[in-house]
């Protein structure tokens, strides 16, 4: 099934870029967005630790848990074409992973979690077993999400269920897993989740240089998770995702299987969720039902389309924008927040469907041009 | 006989309701290709349209009664403000539709919750309503009757007007090949319009009977709307043979399977089983033929 992908990878690249690679004005075109990824990582990994207090730092790692997942939408959604509705899904099987592990560390060899004394008859059931094993936990992070997604958008996506349908069955995902963990109190804590975890793979999760640690680890991963996309972005097969996008027929007819393509950006979305998950669990203390539901999930893509969905960063800072101002105006307007939160995405979704990336793009459209003759040649070369 | 006749019997009004909510998602679906995540509040909109209804007119007879043409209209009206306001814009961007219809159903969520409370309002059935009928030994609620009967007036309705009115041939022209219909005099901009209204006033006749069976609550439509979705994507979209079919369907199997395991597992096992069934049929159950690609 990755036969198209790798028939992809495999193509010799083409000259023209390779030519182009050694003017550097070329290679500012080609490799500038990398600049804005630097600048973003001096921000949240020497400017934010050395300057915001543990506990804003608390908060903006669990931003940070967001724009992960928020970053695996762009990707599916901004460049592939896919409303992925359910990513909440993804981002819970790596924080219960996460929680799971964390719990039993915290009972201790050979003990069982304190909810499921307090709910249940005291007996684990057999599917938490290998999450003692840390090195399990964190195959299971990468894993599970993979093995899901995979299943999920191989059933959905090779029948060519796309568009609206696709977007409908990821959020009943959503809606069916939620609804799965309220239900299931005695393995998964129902509907208050896992949460009074105690040591984070023998740190201890009280110490403030642990805390640190944890944000510096989770904006590590969306560092590394946007260099991953920008590469993505510029291969072959970032080429192929936008094409499949804006014109999947022609994609089909050129001989490629749509399906792979889109598969492959599915999967990447739903292990960037988990990861993200994964570091929310232990940054927040807590993961229940609740913030992996349908409105969670939905709540992820509102900061990918504030930020603009097809772009390289926009997506991780609109998620961080959403979850600043969320805790800022939930906390000075209470029950008007829940406006703001429909508003935002009604007033972005209408009227700045490319996001605040697109702003400069806009501002340059209104500006009458003033040299329509140079714009002939740029498109007859085009062309050409 | 109990075990088989009773999930059958509710089974069979759930699917009523899911219906009226479906109705309208399948038409604007199908017409404009604009999907309505907003319609489970225009069900909400229709059960606080009874309620208010019925503190208005106190007697709960007359006030079912007169809830029923308020309701439609009530919901109708938001909806045609919704297509006036926002959607008349986003033809062009379907898939976006759907998200700036959760951020509509949000504000009327809140909105509700405002103004009626966070907590929901009972709403009386009067006399006639609240006894039952013995359908093989189990006592069969007239409310859930009625939903049933409510169900079967819409969709008569609608297949009247779409078969036998001009207004329904003008939607069925604007369906099946919109350019041409357009040549041919048609304004698809009040056509439009007109299904907007009759599809969000389908659901809110859904909210009368929502509001008899369990009252009002601000976010009734959260329930409702991704299963009616559901039944839309089972359907086959614009498919008004296909919803009937798929919301009886998906309204009795979910019945059985929350007697046979729990409320919980019977939401997960039909989300399984329409990924299932898309295998078969990945257009629904209907498909109407085109030469288009996929």
């Amino acid at each position: 099934m990755t036969t198209t992908v790798a028939d992809v990878n495999d193509a010799p690249s083409r000259p023209a870029r390779t030519a182009a690679a050694f003017s550097p004005a070329a290679l500012l075109r080609s490799h500038g967005s990398l600049l804005l990824i630097a600048a973003l990582a001096v921000m949240l990994l020497v400017w934010a630790p050395n300057s915001l207090s543990v506990f804003r730092l608390g908060n903006l790692g669990k931003y940070c848990s967001w724009a992960l997942a928020a970053v695996g939408i762009g990707l599916a959604w901004g460049r592939g074409g896919m409303l992925v509705l359910g990513q909440g899904v993804f981002f819970g099987l790596g924080g219960y992973a996460m929680a799971m592990h964390m719990k039993l560390e915290a009972a201790g060899p050979g003990r069982v979690p304190d909810f499921m004394e307090l709910y249940g008859d005291s007996t684990m059931p057999l599917w938490w077993e290998p999450f003692r094993s840390g090195p399990f936990t964190l195959f299971a992070i990468v894993a599970l999400p993979a093995l899901v997604s995979f299943v999920m958008g191989y059933a959905v996506l090779k029948r060519g269920v796309k568009g609206a349908y696709f977007a409908i069955l990821t959020q009943a995902m959503a809606v069916a897993f939620a609804t799965l963990l309220v239900a299931t109190i005695k393995q998964t804590g129902g509907f208050n989740g896992l949460n009074t975890f105690t040591t984070f793979f023998g740190q201890n999760l009280y110490d403030p240089a642990v805390q640190k640690n944890l944000y510096l680890i989770t904006a590590g991963m969306l560092i590394v998770c946007l260099v991953v996309v920008w590469q993505f972005n510029r291969s072959r097969y970032g080429e192929l995702l936008v094409a499949t996008r804006d014109a999947e027929e022609r994609v089909r007819f050129l001989g490629y299987d749509p399906a792979n393509i889109k598969l492959v950006a599915f999967m990447t979305a739903a292990v960037m969720a988990s990861i993200g998950g994964a570091m929310f669990a232990p940054l927040v203390g807590i993961i229940s039902p609740s913030d992996v539901n349908a409105t969670a999930s939905i709540m992820m893509i509102a900061g990918v389309a504030l930020g603009g969905r097809a772009s390289l960063l926009g997506p991780a800072v609109g998620a961080i924008a959403v979850g600043f101002g969320q805790s800022a105006l939930s906390e000075r307007f209470p029950t008007n927040w829940v406006y703001f939160q429909g508003g935002l995405f009604v007033v972005v979704i209408l009227l700045l469907p490319g996001g605040i990336a697109s702003v400069g793009a806009k501002v340059r459209d209104l500006r009458p041009r003033r040299r329509p003759a140079a714009l002939t040649v740029t498109e007859a070369e085009v062309v050409a | 006989m109990d075990a088989l006749t009773t999930p059958f019997l509710t089974g069979s009004a759930n699917g009523a309701i899911l219906l009226m909510a479906a109705l309208g998602l399948t038409l604007t679906f199908g017409q404009m290709g604009v999907i309505n995540m907003a319609n489970g509040e225009f069900l909400m909109a229709g059960a606080y349209a009874t309620y208010v209804t019925q503190q208005v007119v106190s007697s709960t007879g007359i006030s079912i009664v007169v809830a029923i043409p308020v309701a439609f209209l009530v919901a109708g009206l938001l909806g045609l403000l919704l297509e006036a306001t926002i959607i008349q814009w986003m033809y062009e961007r379907p898939l976006d539709t759907l998200l700036v219809t959760v951020g509509v159903a949000m504000v009327l969520q809140q909105l509700a919750k405002d103004i009626f409370g966070a907590q929901g309002d009972p709403v009386n059935a009067p006399s006639w309503l609240r006894g039952s009928i013995t359908v093989f030994g189990y006592a069969w609620p007239h409310r859930q009757l009625l939903t049933i009967v409510l169900a079967l007036a819409v969709l008569g309705g609608l297949s009247g007007l779409l078969k036998y009115s001009s207004f329904g041939r003008r939607i069925r022209a604007t369906v099946q090949n919109r350019e041409l219909a357009e040549t041919v005099g048609v304004s698809t901009r009040s056509v439009d319009r007109m299904t907007f209204f009759l599809g969000s006033g389908m659901a809110g006749i859904g909210g009368v009977a929502i509001a008899l069976i369990s009252g009002t609550n601000p976010t009734l439509g959260t329930t409702y709307i991704i299963p009616a979705f559901l039944v839309v994507v089972a359907g086959g979209v614009g498919q008004i043979k296909g919803t009937v079919i798929a919301a009886w369907v998906v309204g009795v199997a979910t019945a059985y399977l929350t007697d046979w395991t729990s409320g919980s597992m019977a939401q997960v096992i039909s989300f399984a089983l329409v990924v299932v069934f898309l295998q078969l049929r990945p257009q629904g159950l209907f498909t109407v033929r085109t030469r288009a690609l996929a």
